[in-house]
């Protein structure tokens, strides 16, 4: 089958970019999205041309490094999938795919499109962490996690920071992330001793990221390849109310500095 | 971590520093808007009361200057509201454009969610609607407004006079009702959400009750206007 493909070029940071038509003739039906542009490179290679720069690892939909908007919705139109998971069987020959990087203020564009998600390893680092004593391993069921709750922190867990949340969010907000970083945590009980801090550690962060706020529309839960749900958000919200209002000191001491700017490092 | 807590102040200004907290303060201040939005409705309703004068007897209630230090503290509290909802409104909307300076090419809205991605454009319709319906049926710096004696507005022949004279007047509430309709539909659930009430089992009852809420208010809200212009309401 034939694809066409709109792909947005843009050779660095500073480069202003543009949105460039290439076709590619040959594809196999069961190739992944990926591997398609695999193709479409090593006859940019053979052309002598700049191959298009994409980020990809495990191809298997479980490292969060893929994806892209394909005809403006992050990781293609396959609900519940990354785009190394997304095959070429779902699309008809002679389809023209519009590709472009994760579009976010907090997301720079590295190159066409490849972008910087250090922002999520920031907000990760202020508060996506657990005070456990390291060493030798604890006894098992020395801490009992009723099932439930353990279903639902695994299912939060499931998160992969690819950023289709921000990518796709019409306020670029990384809220669908950071409550999966706190429900994962802040349901289980290894993950009590920061709850409160935590969140607003993450919040504050975010905010220094320039990420946008949550408008409840729900795009990130559309697209998420790992399905988390509006849910966590909601968990985000009650427990930055509860931990502001009934907490006794600061949330946390360093919560404002940290909140300054955004935590060096991590650049590429 | 230090124990000792903090000024009341620099909690308040920490807690509305963060977009969660802004979202709060625009549930809350919602609860209180909508929750008068309903009181209106049903003061107005009384315009079908079998009694002709019983809209006008429940004014002059509300005129009654016994009843002055309450209304004026009422519309305060309103105001503030309001105040509190658009600023904070503003605020988020202003970060949220800033957080994507490059629009996307090509841009697909997965899920259509109509209402909550026009709060932005329904919200200031309907600011400017309030403004209009004050200086329309309140202040009456629009139309003359008729009274039957001093502290007593003949609101049943200002309606219908208000409505019935003037379709092009009467159209303009009805849309300014539509968009409200849909922006109760966002924002009843969406108070919900920003405080963090989310469950699978009541998330989706709560939207189908904000629905069904958002579209019986429409309803008595336009029966108004439509009722006058239709002449169903005599003076």
């Amino acid at each position: 089958m034939r694809i066409v493909l709109h792909i947005w070029r843009q050779r660095n940071a500073n480069d202003k970019g543009r949105m460039a038509r290439y076709e590619v003739p040959n594809v196999n039906q069961e190739m992944s999205f990926l591997e398609m542009l695999d193709v479409l490179n090593e006859d940019l290679i053979a052309r002598n041309e700049e191959p298009v720069a994409f980020d990809h690892d495990c191809r298997e939909g479980i490292c969060g490094m893929c994806g892209c908007m394909v005809n403006g919705v992050a990781h293609g139109p396959q609900p519940g999938t990354t785009l190394c998971q997304l095959h070429m069987r779902h699309f008809k020959d002679g389809d023209e795919l519009y590709l472009e990087p994760w579009r976010a203020r907090a997301f720079p564009v590295v190159k066409d499109l490849v972008v910087d998600r250090g922002a999520f390893d920031r907000l990760v680092a202020v508060g996506g962490f657990i005070s456990a004593t390291t060493g030798c391993a604890p006894d098992g069921n020395a801490i009992l996690v009723p099932k439930e709750k353990a279903e639902l922190s695994m299912d939060a867990a499931a998160c992969i920071g690819c950023g289709a949340c921000v990518a796709m969010c019409p306020n670029a907000s990384a809220s669908l992330f950071m409550g999966a970083k706190l429900a994962h945590l802040g349901l289980l009980p290894q993950g009590q001793p920061e709850r409160y801090g935590r969140v607003a550690a993450m919040v504050a962060q975010a905010k220094a990221e320039r990420f946008g706020a949550c408008t409840n529309i729900g795009e990130c839960e559309a697209v998420c390849p790992k399905e988390i749900k509006l849910e966590v958000i909601a968990r985000m919200n009650r427990d930055f109310l509860k931990g502001s209002w009934t907490g006794r000191g600061a949330l946390r001491d360093d919560a404002e500095e940290v909140s300054k700017k955004p935590l060096a490092g991590s650049r590429r | 971590m230090s124990s000792i807590a903090i000024q009341p102040l620099t909690r308040a200004v920490r807690f509305y520093e963060a977009p969660i907290g802004k979202k709060a303060v625009m549930a809350v201040t919602g609860i209180v808007l909508t929750g008068y939005v309903v009181a209106h409705l049903l003061g107005n309703l009384q315009i079908y009361s079998s009694n002709p004068e019983q809209i006008n007897k429940y004014a002059a209630f509300l005129h009654n200057p016994a009843n002055a230090a309450a209304l004026w503290a009422a519309r305060g509290v309103l105001l503030l509201c309001v105040i509190l909802h658009i600023t904070a409104a503003c605020q988020l909307w202003l970060q949220n454009r800033a957080a994507r300076p490059f629009r996307y090419y090509k841009k697909d809205d997965v899920p259509n969610a109509y209402a909550a991605r026009t709060m932005i454009c329904s919200g200031p319709i309907i600011a400017a609607f309030v403004i209009f319906h004050v200086l329309h049926l309140t202040s009456g710096a629009v139309v003359r407004l008729q009274e039957i004696g001093p502290n007593e507005p003949n609101v049943r022949a200002n309606v219908i006079l208000g409505f019935s004279h003037y379709p092009a007047i009467s159209a303009f509430y009805i849309l300014a009702m539509g968009l409200l309709c849909l922006h109760l539909y966002h924002g009843v659930w969406s108070m919900f959400q920003s405080v963090g009430a989310s469950h699978p089992r009541y998330t989706p009852m709560l939207k189908r009750v904000a629905a069904i809420a958002a579209i019986l208010i429409l309803l008595g809200n336009i029966s108004i206007p439509i009722a006058a212009l239709a002449g169903w309401l005599t003076y």
